[in-house]
């Protein structure tokens, strides 16, 4: 055999001698697979966690807001229903003032009117009562006449007895 | 990070075994010779040409891996089966290549450049197989509109976790641009972490080729991300006396260079050693075989088997751990890199 040195794989020095081919094939193979791993594995797995971190998010926050919108619905319908049933009481108020204010209104008009009518009527039965004093003023007259020219064609044949009738007539007529 | 700790102190321990009985050849024991398990365990940690399987000897199985060599500016392409097991010299032209021991020689001493697919390379190209398969296969199934099922439900939280809680918080604003590389590093490391977790399989991450590559590659993305601020705190570090500026502007400078260093020792460290662990664990049936017989090699067989055991899982927790610890720094290193002005 030729003289070539006899070297010992199990020299403590040969466990960190870095080889050369090791090295070589190392560096093309790792830096080959950062590339392709990260163009057909890192990317896509990455992307859709990402997306899918991403549409979970979204999914609570519009689950969140169709809460939040809920609740304004519901406070406004609340707020609705207070406004409505203010806007009730409110009319109801009104209506209640103003039938009372209508009905205190007619009282006061019928009472004017009743009293109108009273005064009317009082003041037309003193005017009958006028017209009838009168009027029985005339028929008494009248009659008085109508007596007094009975009389006096009865007692004018006495001319004593014409005057007694005349004075006692007239003193019957201080009556009124 | 007394973990760590131990395994170093492990790694150091058997760099530091009797060296003396490393012919490699797996010789019949002379009476009374204890096993020596270290020639198999260093064989186990290192690259190889060949895809050695079981056996030895003639019995020995193993997948032919393609070598592909560099010599006097001409490229020799053959597969490692041509060596029978390193039993036979392959010639071409002038050039002569022998394994010793499993190492790559030119019988003439001429200098080569050896780009073979090993068994590392191999099992890297396994690794890369499966990442695809995985990812790819994973993300045709993605779909925005509906939740994760199948093997993507598994994947997709492990992608959100190296991006939400690694990535994000680490460099925070303008992220988005390193995910690709980080990912990429995060799962390569862990899917060549656990591959070599199976028996047979290629310790890859425990190579300090590798990582040198891996870190490297943290080295150039931190600084080129470098800013104002990086740069400033680097050559003019705020707050320092002129007088110490001599002092504390090499100090940042090999600070550069430090961080990635120490991002190739730790990922390098903690997977050999694991794997140095399961190894001299088995190991200790054939030592107690050798020095007591049989009876000695089914005594201690259980307990090296329960011992093996517990240290697979917590091998499995260090693929996880260095996969996630190697991604952390590096995000933080990019992140002290891109950080805005405070």
């Amino acid at each position: 055999m030729a003289s070539y040195t006899k070297t010992n794989y199990m020299d403590p020095m040969a466990l960190v001698t870095p080889a050369i081919g090791l090295v070589f094939w190392t560096s093309v193979v790792f830096i080959l697979l950062i590339f392709i791993l990260k163009k057909f594995a890192w990317k896509p797995i990455l992307d859709s966690v990402d997306k899918r971190n991403k549409n979970i998010e979204d999914a609570l926050q519009s689950a969140e807001n169709a809460k939040k919108e809920m609740e304004n619905l519901t406070a406004d319908n609340e707020k609705i229903l207070a406004e409505a049933k203010a806007q009730r009481d409110f009319i109801l108020k009104e209506a209640r003032e103003m039938k009372e204010s209508l009905i205190k209104d007619a009282k006061e008009k019928a009472i004017l009117e009743a009293e109108k009518i009273m005064d009317d009527t009082r003041e037309q039965i003193h005017n009958q009562k006028m017209k009838a004093i009168t009027e029985l003023k005339n028929q008494v007259a009248d009659l008085s006449i109508e007596i007094a020219e009975k009389i006096i064609k009865s007692e004018l044949k006495d001319k004593q007895a014409q005057k007694k009738l005349v004075v006692d007539a007239m003193q019957d007529k201080d009556l009124n | 990070m007394t973990h760590n700790k131990n395994k170093l102190a492990a790694l150091i321990f058997l760099f530091l075994c009797p060296l003396v009985s490393f012919s490699g050849d797996p010789k019949p024991l002379k009476e009374g010779e204890i096993y020596n398990p270290v020639p198999a365990i260093m064989h186990h940690i290192a690259d190889s040409h060949e895809w050695h399987l079981w056996g030895e000897g003639k019995k020995s199985v193993s997948i032919p891996l393609p070598l592909i060599l560099f010599c006097d500016g001409k490229l020799d392409v053959f597969f490692s089966s041509k060596f029978h097991h390193g039993k036979k010299n392959v010639k071409i032209e002038d050039r002569e290549y022998a394994l010793d021991h499993g190492h790559l020689v030119e019988v003439n001493n001429k200098e080569f450049v050896d780009l073979s697919i090993t068994k590392n390379v191999a099992s890297m190209l396994l690794s890369v197989m499966v990442l695809l398969l995985l990812f790819v296969g994973a993300a045709r199934k993605s779909n925005k509109d509906k939740a994760p099922k199948g093997l993507l439900s598994f994947l997709e939280p492990l992608v959100l976790f190296v991006r939400d809680d690694i990535v994000k918080p680490n460099i925070g604003h303008g992220y988005k641009k390193y995910v690709p590389y980080l990912l990429t590093l995060f799962f390569f490391i862990l899917v060549n972490n656990l591959l070599g977790l199976i028996p047979a399989a290629a310790n890859l991450t425990g190579n300090i080729a590798v990582t040198l590559v891996l870190s490297f590659i943290t080295l150039i993305v931190t600084n080129l991300s470098g800013n104002k601020t990086y740069w400033g705190h680097i050559f003019n570090p705020p707050g320092v006396p002129l007088a110490l500026m001599p002092i504390m502007i090499p100090i940042e400078i090999v600070g550069i260079f430090t961080k990635p260093f120490a991002l190739m020792i730790r990922l390098f460290a903690n997977i050999s050693a694991g794997h140095i662990i399961i190894m001299s664990l088995i190991s200790l049936i054939f030592m107690a075989q050798s020095g007591l017989g049989n009876a000695g090699a089914f005594g201690v067989a259980p307990v090296s088997v329960l011992f093996v055991l517990f240290m697979y899982f917590i091998e499995v927790l260090v693929a996880f751990l260095q996969a996630y610890i190697f991604t952390l720094l590096t995000s933080l290193f990019i992140g002290l890199a891109t950080v805005e002005h405070h």
